[in-house]
């Protein structure tokens, strides 16, 4: 597509607004790029400086001297009373990876159900979809809140202060984004393939494991990696369930009350922005077209 | 994917399973498969956020606090309509929610504009160049709201803040004096404007990519046939690309309507507190009501929940027309 279009182009010779239209594009181009990296390098930058220069009053551009120390106070220092690093990370990816296997198997059933039957409520359960995904939950938080007190106090489990609560609240809300996801896998997996293989003799689980699986997998790796991102980084809900429980606290959370309780301990803070940060940037870049086409579905057609 | 995407269409189409319907006997036998298959999903959904909605409603009616969730409780007293006509006669509401409508077109307005421009700047730059801008605004894009708010609350903090620092050193003819300890936290006007930075700065990064993509799939005859015709490039952009995009920039417009009325934690960490009633929005108020308040108050919270559902209905509606319209929900 591009041969066709660009030989024509290149063979006229450039008069000078050509370049200086050139010139402005690139110096956009490049702003663009700083105000988008700019944030992440002061975060970055902050987190290896020395506490001296992070107190004085002359903020340089680039740390004069590089240190390890604020990373050494999060990890190996206590962020919040009694709790260390380690045991805040262990929650977080606790509930974030229970609610990545729990969603991926459900939304898997589910989207072979929207994608390869058609029944009575079907179309029903894609708008109650789409209209779940909307819902804020900064709105519904008090319902869920006193849905899950009651649920604790009539049957004893505990619900609010530990993991389960926000683990199945996690769980919950990325089912529609990921369903909505692996359907368009489901589908593109040609029917016919499914029906020569039980044609051959397969069971429906051979069927399953070996045809549909291999095919499906990037969409569910994609669909897992997004449930993983919204979990570790959900702050809302974590905050309202876990109330002062310390021990149970996830990292985005622990941040904040590190973050309330001293204020001004910048490069620590920053330290543990970081680190908070990485996972989601290594993952973010397997997925990010994806995250694109499954936000704007259709919308993007030639 | 853009091709998966864009593939499943036909896909569903053609392989559409009334068409291939098995025999009456072999339906009969598959027929509660689906329903199966969609139960958990179903009864997890429908358990933890589609009942709360019916519930919120119900607790917007109702005088219900801390003392109603205690063994053997009281009823909670049903109040009517009390709770909607304390909020709509109260000027504090009022301004709340004046702020969240102006603070969310803002939010909205700039994003969507630097959005678009982003992304046609993208087109037109060199593929290596465009890649590596692109890279960069993913690192805006992933970073977690926490770590995003936390950063620009470091960058504007009074006395040492990179922005307060620089403000400072730059000539007072210029931008005035005072910088260095200026807060920008205690009142709304440049609490929001901070906020509507960190906003627009994790969610351009989005819009330009979708627009990047919608623009790839214009065939560039329209654009030659434009310029022929003596277009200029805001000429070809409003009688091309936007009617070409026009599902596209539908669809953006109401994802980040949505996403900006609810903005909760950027400005739990930039207020820091519930003691500024003046720099509320609405998700902000719920929550205070529902958690901060001593005793919380769920009715009152659970009211203002409403008419933040309401808001975000009303765009779901159309939300729900574009998906509709695109065959989304066959």
């Amino acid at each position: 597509m591009t041969a066709s279009v660009s030989p024509p182009r290149r063979r006229r010779r450039r008069p000078p607004m050509a370049l200086a239209r050139r010139a402005g594009l690139y110096l956009a181009g490049v702003a663009v790029l700083l105000f988008s990296v700019f944030p992440v390098y002061w975060m970055v930058a902050t987190a290896f400086r020395s506490q001296g220069e992070i107190f004085s009053a002359e903020q340089t551009l680039f740390p004069r001297t590089l240190t390890l120390e604020h990373f050494d106070r999060v990890v190996n220092g206590r962020l919040l009373p009694g709790v260390d690093f380690w045991q805040f990370l262990a929650n977080s990816l606790t509930v974030t990876l229970g609610a990545v296997l729990a969603g991926a198997l459900f939304s898997l059933l589910a989207a072979v159900a929207v994608a390869r039957f058609r029944f009575r409520l079907r179309t029903a359960f894609i708008v109650l979809l789409m209209i779940i995904q909307m819902v804020p939950m900064e709105a519904i938080i008090i319902s869920i809140f006193i849905n899950f007190r009651k649920l604790q106090d009539a049957t004893g489990i505990t619900m609010l202060g530990n993991l389960t609560g926000i683990l199945i609240v996690y769980t919950a809300v990325s089912l529609p984004i990921t369903i909505m996801m692996l359907r368009g896998f489901v589908a593109a997996v040609p029917k016919e393939l499914e029906e020569a293989a039980a044609i051959d003799g397969a069971t429906n689980a051979v069927v399953f494991w070996r045809i549909l699986m291999p095919l499906v997998a990037p969409g569910l790796v994609a669909a897992s990696i997004f449930a993983f991102i919204t979990a570790w980084n959900e702050f809302v809900v974590a905050l309202t369930f876990l109330g002062r429980s310390t021990d149970s606290f996830t990292l985005p959370l622990t941040l904040s009350y590190y973050f309330g309780r001293t204020g001004t301990e910048w490069g620590p803070i920053m330290a543990a922005s970081t680190l908070l940060t990485i996972p989601v940037m290594i993952f973010f870049l397997f997925v990010q077209r994806r995250m694109v086409s499954g936000l704007t579905m259709g919308a993007v057609k030639g | 994917m853009a091709q998966t995407i864009e593939a499943a269409p036909p896909g569903r189409t053609g392989g559409d399973p009334g068409a291939a319907r098995p025999p009456r006997a072999a339906r009969r036998l598959r027929l509660p498969a689906p329903y199966l298959l969609i139960a958990p999903a179903l009864v997890i959904l429908t358990g933890v956020l589609l009942w709360p909605i019916v519930q919120m409603v119900w607790y917007s009616l109702h005088g219900y606090s801390t003392r109603h969730l205690m063994p053997n409780a009281p009823a909670p007293e049903f109040k009517g309509l009390e709770h909607y006509q304390t909020l709509l006669s109260d000027p504090a509401f009022w301004r709340i929610l004046a702020n969240t409508v102006v603070v969310c077109v803002l939010m909205v307005g700039i994003t969507l504009v630097l959005g678009t421009l982003v992304g046609i700047l993208l087109h037109k730059l060199p593929k290596w160049f465009s890649t590596t801008v692109a890279i960069g605004m993913m690192l805006a894009w992933a970073t977690p709201a926490i770590s995003a708010s936390l950063v620009f609350r470091w960058l504007f903090m009074p006395g040492r803040g990179l922005v307060n620092v620089t403000l400072d050193r730059m000539p007072d003819w210029l931008v005035g004096s005072g910088w260095r300890d200026f807060n920008w936290f205690l009142e709304p006007v440049p609490l929001f404007s901070v906020l509507i930075m960190v906003i627009v700065w994790q969610a351009f990064p989005f819009v330009a990519v979708s627009v990047l993509a919608g623009l790839k799939s214009i065939p560039h005859e329209l654009y030659e046939a434009a310029k022929v015709d003596g277009a200029n490039g805001w000429r070809s952009f409003w009688s091309v690309t936007f009617p070409m995009l026009r599902p596209l920039f539908a669809l953006l417009l109401v994802l980040q309507i949505i996403w900006d009325l609810r903005v909760f934690t950027q400005l739990f960490i930039l207020a820091n507190s519930f003691q500024n009633k003046s720099v509320y929005l609405l998700s902000y108020y719920i929550y205070q009501q529902g958690f901060s308040a001593n005793p919380p108050n769920y009715g009152t919270g659970s009211a203002i929940a409403v008419v933040m559902t309401l808001m975000i209905l009303a765009v779901t509606a159309y939300y729900l027309r574009i998906m509709i319209r695109q065959g989304e929900t066959r």
